[in-house]
């Protein structure tokens, strides 16, 4: 499946906003993220067509950066904060209700491929610890409690 | 025009170029910074921090030297310049830190490494390393990439400084190198795992500081401090790269690069590097001469006697072959001109026009390139026919210069306009006027374009396209020894075929792309049992290259000198001490006892040869117009791993010519 034309304008539009094809890199492997989930090879490739740099380097960049998935994820991405004020809030509790419910651990998506579990280092969320980020608008939630976890899963916070 | 800033280094105070990095300005005034990463040849990456100096007034940090531009420093606040400390204990332990660093995951097996010796990471560890370790944890271990027949790769000894991803993306042109993932995870990979498509990969071995690339034909066989170097000259194409050929007894061991700005700065091709084994293989190492049909081994005393018996009293032809050195090419020719004969080094059919220097060489130098706005290539593929001079107008290309070719479409590594592939392309562009403001640049013509017929008067035309241009000629040629024996008067009016035209005897001088037809008694003197040899009546085994001082003209006519890094094999003797042994031999003693007497009447006669290392300029004189035939332009290199007798006895550059050619022709999937 090609990247759709709103798409392929955008990312032109990108490139003449950021000043210049490089600059628009990674906006552009972010915008397919943001399409689509994550980013595979077939669409990695067409963007790095459409930016006219090299597959290699468009590689290179998708690679060094960890929030950018060259490997299907889940339909909701649940990051959840590692960091210092979130564990002080009591996020062990809120990992631990998650994984249960979920079935899975950090790194893992749901058989039903609903969601993905990431733990991240600090979301700089920590007026709202225990934190997390979700879903492809990457929007922040918290503070988070065993209890509200169900309410998470249910699309309620 | 450059600003002029001053800077205190290390106590010493100095104007210099304020877009230098601190890093050059002590190299201005003789302060070496350790590095990794930097390379003055390639883009700046600072990702290895071994360059670390102390910047007073600055941040109170360390800072990278190769990624600080001088005019980016702040003076003290009464106008007082920046001051830079290269030697100051902030500086020692910051560049501690970084090797212990970079020593982390670095497995240190020196030992069975073949970088040991002459290794950037070995050296600096010594200077900046300590004895002991800190780190417990489990090191990292990368797998090993297949790159192909040349490189060998150990990517575990990688230190992630880039050089060989940006040496093949911004020198070489090719995407195949890229670097992945990021902290302990970044590897150096090669995408898709793709051996690389480049005849400059070669030089990513030079540039590695650690032994994660390392030449795989050389792999274990020498230590550099066993090694006797040689200064010399490449004949692997006619660009004269300068080049080191290092011996362990009498064998070539490896062929390894010099700088110089002038011809190859500090690449050169993989037919260059790799093609020493060639020198080992298919040697003539003893004279032979034809009895009934059948070539058996003679003396020397025979195969010199059989060969004046033949020459007397018959009408002999010379031909120069591509890998002569001028003093072979001009003694021949002495000697075949001193016999009522003829001879001939444009073998390939080239209608080079003789005693026109401009026509012949051109009046660019290769260092016209880099400032050239405007680069025309007729009838070339400069990616084949001199990979490294391909580079050169890849970086111009990349500072902005215009390229566009006429001839057949090929690949060049860099975007170039097409104009056509024939010869009414050229006379049309020819025709052109030429904005004031798009005068100058470079037209480059190729060999192909001139080895048919019409072939002076496609260079007519050429030379026209130069003057409507206000630009620069260079004709590229690709044979090492055509543009000394053209210098040295090796040509025949009529060319080829008026050379050989009647000729009882050829004598053929390493001249081995030729078809010699039946009939003519043949002798043949060269290194290399190749399609020569077998065509011969008596072969007079004589030395390669590497094993024999000669002069060589390159393609911008520059004379340069190959010096002798081994001996000849067997028997085999100097080219120019054969043709003198021959010359008494036939009555005719050519005046010279050693090649400098032979050097000294040679510069006699042709003075400019005596000039070592210089262009000279060349009169321009352009050539009667003529209309060309009406046909495509054919290029001159056919395969160009295997382009002369060397290469063709080389088991691994028919590894890479085969290799190469299965790229192009991928196998189908049902084979």
């Amino acid at each position: 499946m090609s990247l759709s034309p709103d798409l392929l304008t955008r990312i032109r539009q990108a490139a003449h906003d950021h000043g210049g094809p490089r600059a628009a890199m990674l906006e552009a492997l972010r915008m397919i993220q943001h399409d689509h989930g994550w980013v595979c090879d077939a669409h990695l490739a067409e963007a790095a067509a459409t930016l006219g740099v090299h597959r290699a380097e468009m590689e290179a960049l998708a690679g060094f950066y960890s929030l950018i998935f060259r490997h299907p994820v889940g339909r909701t991405v649940i990051l959840l904060c590692d960091g210092a004020s979130c564990w002080l809030n009591g996020a062990d509790a809120v990992r631990d209700e998650l994984q249960r419910r979920l079935g899975i651990g950090f790194g893992q998506t749901t058989a039903d491929g609903e969601y993905t579990l990431i733990n991240v280092a600090c979301l700089g969320g920590c007026d709202r610890a225990p934190a997390a980020v979700v879903g492809r608008d990457r929007r922040l939630i918290g503070p988070l409690s065993p209890e509200g976890v169900a309410k998470l899963l249910e699309g309620g916070l | 025009m450059s600003t002029l800033k001053k800077i205190i280094i290390d106590g010493i105070e100095v104007e210099v170029d304020g877009a230098m990095t601190l890093l050059q300005a002590a190299e201005e005034v003789g302060i070496e910074i350790p590095r990794f990463c930097y390379h003055e040849r390639l883009s700046i990456a600072g990702n290895c921090r071994m360059c670390l100096v102390e910047v007073v007034g600055g941040p109170p940090k360390p800072t990278a030297s190769c990624a600080m531009q001088v005019r980016d420093l702040r003076g003290g606040p009464n106008g007082e310049p920046p001051l830079v400390k290269t030697n100051s204990p902030m500086v020692k332990k910051a560049r501690e830190g970084v090797m212990e660093f970079l020593l982390i995951n670095h497995p240190l097996d020196c030992p069975i490494c073949d970088q040991g010796g002459e290794c950037d990471l070995q050296d600096q560890a010594m200077a900046y390393g300590v004895d002991f370790s800190r780190y417990r944890e489990p090191k990292r271990a990368s797998e090993n990439l297949d790159l192909g027949p040349l490189v060998a790769t150990q990517m575990t000894r990688c230190i992630s400084c880039t050089r060989c991803v940006r040496f093949t993306t911004e020198v070489a042109g090719i995407t195949q190198m890229g670097q992945t993932g990021r902290g302990e995870d970044s590897e150096i990979t090669s995408y898709l795992n793709q051996t690389l498509d480049s005849n400059l990969q070669g030089n990513i071995i030079d540039l590695c500081p650690v032994g994660a690339l390392t030449s795989k034909p050389y792999a274990f066989t020498a230590r550099p401090w066993e090694l006797t170097k040689t200064e010399s000259i490449d004949v692997m194409d006619a660009l004269g790269s300068n080049i080191r050929i290092d011996t362990k007894g009498r064998e070539v061991m490896r062929i390894l690069p010099r700088n110089h700005d002038g011809v190859n700065e500090e690449w050169i091709s993989d037919k260059s590097r790799f093609v020493w084994d060639g020198l080992r293989r298919q040697r003539l190492d003893v004279p032979y001469v034809r009895e009934n049909g059948k070539l058996r081994k003679a003396s020397w005393a025979e195969a010199l006697a059989t060969a004046a018996a033949a020459m007397k009293g018959r009408k002999v032809a010379g031909l120069v072959g591509d890998l002569a050195p001028v003093e072979a090419a001009w003694s021949l020719k002495l000697l075949v001109e001193g016999l009522g004969g003829r001879i001939e080094c444009r073998t390939d059919g080239a209608r080079l026009p003789a005693g026109n220097r401009s026509a012949y060489v051109g009046t660019a130098a290769i260092e016209d390139i880099d400032t050239a706005k405007r680069i025309v290539l007729i009838g070339t593929d400069p990616r084949n026919e001199a990979p490294v001079l391909n580079a050169r107008i890849r970086k111009a290309w990349a500072q902005g210069a215009e390229v566009s070719l006429i001839g057949k479409p090929v690949d060049l590594t860099y975007d170039h306009a097409h104009l056509g592939t024939d010869r009414a392309a050229l006379v049309s562009l020819a025709a052109q006027p030429v904005d004031e403001a798009r005068r100058g640049g470079i037209v480059i013509v190729g060999q192909g374009a001139l080895t048919e017929a019409d072939g002076e008067a496609v260079l007519a035309h050429a030379m026209k396209l130069t003057e409507a241009m206000g630009a620069k000629l260079l004709v590229l040629h690709t044979a090492a020894a055509r543009v000394g024996a053209m210098d040295a008067g090796c040509v025949t009016e009529g060319g080829m075929p008026a050379a050989i035209e009647g000729a009882e005897v050829i004598f053929n001088l390493g001249a081995d792309e030729v078809e010699i037809a039946p009939g003519a008694i043949v002798i043949y003197q060269g290194s290399h049992g190749d399609r020569g040899a077998h065509r011969a009546d008596v072969i007079l085994p004589a030395a390669a290259w590497t094993e024999e001082a000669g002069l060589f003209v390159n393609t911008e006519g520059r004379p340069q000198l190959a010096f002798r890094a081994g001996f000849p094999p067997g028997e085999a003797k100097e080219n120019w001490a054969i043709l003198r042994a021959l010359s008494a031999e036939l009555g005719q003693t050519l005046p010279w006892d050693t090649l400098p007497a032979l050097r000294r009447k040679l510069v006699e006669a042709v003075p400019h040869l005596g000039r070592i290392d210089r262009v000279a300029a060349n009169d321009w004189q352009p050539l009667p117009l003529r209309d060309p035939a009406r046909a495509d332009f054919r290029l001159a290199v056919r395969d160009f791993y295997l382009t002369n007798p060397i290469a063709r006895a080389s088991a691994l550059m028919g590894e890479v010519s085969a290799l190469a050619a299965a790229r192009r022709h991928p196998p189908l999937a049902a084979e």
